[in-house]
């Protein structure tokens, strides 16, 4: 594999293989001395032409415990500032010896140019409305570290599906795992042609919630309700909100996800967020983990590393 | 010969035919109750030991000599296993495989390592094990037990217990299995 554009690229084999690879390197997160020399000598660049804290240190420490060297740019304190352009940029950093670029950019498809521009391996780090595959590869890992197998597993995603990268990716990748994915949303914050994506849809939060296994709640930007897309964020937490009442009707085994950062009080109530705390900061956890798996993926070894388990 | 190079990856890549058989499972058995002795001999008992059995072939065995230091002493000795193979030298070459798992079970700060294999040859792996153990901490002493030792070492290495010292030419492939011990070749896949 060289560059890891979207989740939805992957056959289920190699999104499985993936996934596994993952528990490799959260063992190595967990050592007293988490470092292993696996990418020394390689060089990781960071492009991020849209803020970030957790993605950004995540794949930061993801490739300093591999042993690689990163370089940072953030746009206000580059040439960026002064005009250069995206594909001056991609070169200067590719002429700087990187080995994969990890690029996040408000425009969806920026990741999948820069593929066409430079030889370099890119990862992608949220594009626009796109994609966020490592986000997506961190939640499909702490599902199945506490489900095991997803084919048959009913995972509810519940809120601003249409803004959402982590909810494309999810719905990609889990319909390739073959878990049962269903969108709770009002329309207005559904994408079009949402009834061509793998997914059951539905506007009524309290109609399905007892029935998930997993409940993955995105965080309702207030951007959005100047948008009008939802009269208030009162109403939004009346209708979609994870409230201590819905709380209870939830499953005893349920998962609550999110990717962070919390609303509390709007897409979650603060008793039902606490109680979900433990997975959300393991979501963060994991994500050094399956940054690693990916940068190790892409600079270690090349896709064959990971061998088809011989029957023996 | 672990699982890893049973899988299509070079250097080895095809499928191992045996040409003979240099030892048995009894002798392999015997073997293992010799270097139970050995390590208890060298070490005056059990104390602070820890055997860790590196992936894959190793871990069988490791999980063997526990048992029968266990047997001899009539005490617990803990036993973990080490995948190294993202500590090697040649990463690359090798499928790093999700299921060797690295599993060490307690701090290995003054303790006696016992490192074992199935079969020594560079010393790579041990170089690479050695590299490894350092994340965990500080261990008093570091031993290496392999059941065969077939030569050809490239580095520094070498063992503390030997089951078996086999003469091999460097093409050949020695292979531990569940029922002894094989030399013979990879045949490639066609």
């Amino acid at each position: 594999m060289k560059h890891l554009l979207a989740l939805g690229d992957l056959d289920r084999d190699e999104l499985s293989d993936l996934v596994s690879l993952v528990a490799t390197f959260e063992e190595i997160s967990q050592r007293s001395i988490p470092k292993v020399p696996a990418l020394r000598g390689r060089t990781v660049a960071m492009l991020f032409y849209e803020n970030s804290t957790r993605t950004r240190l995540s794949f930061e420490t993801a490739a300093k415990r591999l042993s690689a060297d990163t370089m940072n740019f953030s746009v206000g304190a580059s040439s960026v500032s002064k005009g250069e352009s995206l594909r001056d940029t991609v070169h200067t950093i590719d002429a700087l010896g990187a080995d994969a670029i990890v690029v996040r950019h408000a425009s969806a498809g920026v990741p999948k140019q820069l593929t066409r521009w430079t030889d370099v391996s890119i990862i992608n780090a949220g594009d626009g409305w796109h994609a966020h595959p490592t986000q997506a590869l961190l939640d499909i890992y702490s599902m199945q570290s506490r489900l095991g197998e997803l084919e048959g597993r009913r995972v509810g995603i519940v809120g601003d599906i249409k803004h959402s990268r982590v909810a494309r990716s999810n719905v990609a990748a889990l319909s390739t795992l073959g878990a049962e994915v269903v969108l709770v949303a009002p329309p207005t914050l559904l994408p079009p042609a949402v009834e061509r994506w793998p997914v059951t849809i539905s506007h009524d939060l309290d109609a399905v919630i007892d029935s998930f296994d997993v409940v993955y709640l995105l965080r309702m930007q207030s951007e959005r309700q100047q948008a009008n897309v939802v009269p208030s964020l009162r109403e939004y937490r009346h209708d979609y909100g994870l409230t201590a009442q819905r709380a209870e009707r939830l499953r005893d085994e349920v998962l609550v996800m999110h990717p962070g950062p919390m609303n509390r009080g709007v897409e979650i109530d603060d008793g039902p967020a606490s109680a979900a705390n433990d997975l959300i900061t393991a979501q963060v956890t994991n994500g050094v983990a399956a940054r690693m798996a990916v940068l190790f993926m892409m600079l270690g070894s090349g896709s064959e590393m990971v061998a088809e388990v011989a029957v023996s | 010969m672990a699982e890893r190079e049973r899988r299509m990856t070079p250097p080895f890549g095809g499928v191992f035919v045996s040409t003979n058989q240099v030892m048995d499972q009894e002798q392999v058995d015997r073997a293992i109750r010799r270097m139970a002795h050995e390590i208890i001999e060298r070490n005056n008992g059990t104390e602070s030991l820890v055997v860790i059995g590196l992936q894959t072939g190793g871990v069988p065995l490791a999980n063997s000599v526990v048992a029968a230091l266990e047997q001899l002493e009539k005490t617990k000795v803990p036993v973990g296993s080490l995948d190294v193979a993202l500590h090697r030298d040649d990463i690359g070459l090798r499928p790093v495989m999700p299921e060797a798992v690295t599993n060490i079970p307690l701090d290995l700060d003054n303790t006696i390592v016992v490192l074992v294999d199935d079969v020594l040859f560079t010393g790579r792996t041990i170089r690479a094990a050695l590299d490894a153990l350092t994340s965990f901490g500080r261990p008093k002493v570091v031993q290496l037990a392999v059941m065969i030792d077939r030569g050809h070492r490239e580095l520094p290495i070498r063992p503390d217990f030997v089951g078996k010292n086999l003469p091999t030419r460097r093409n050949e492939v020695v292979d531990v299995n569940s029922e002894g011990v094989d030399i013979g070749f990879m045949e490639k896949y066609t």
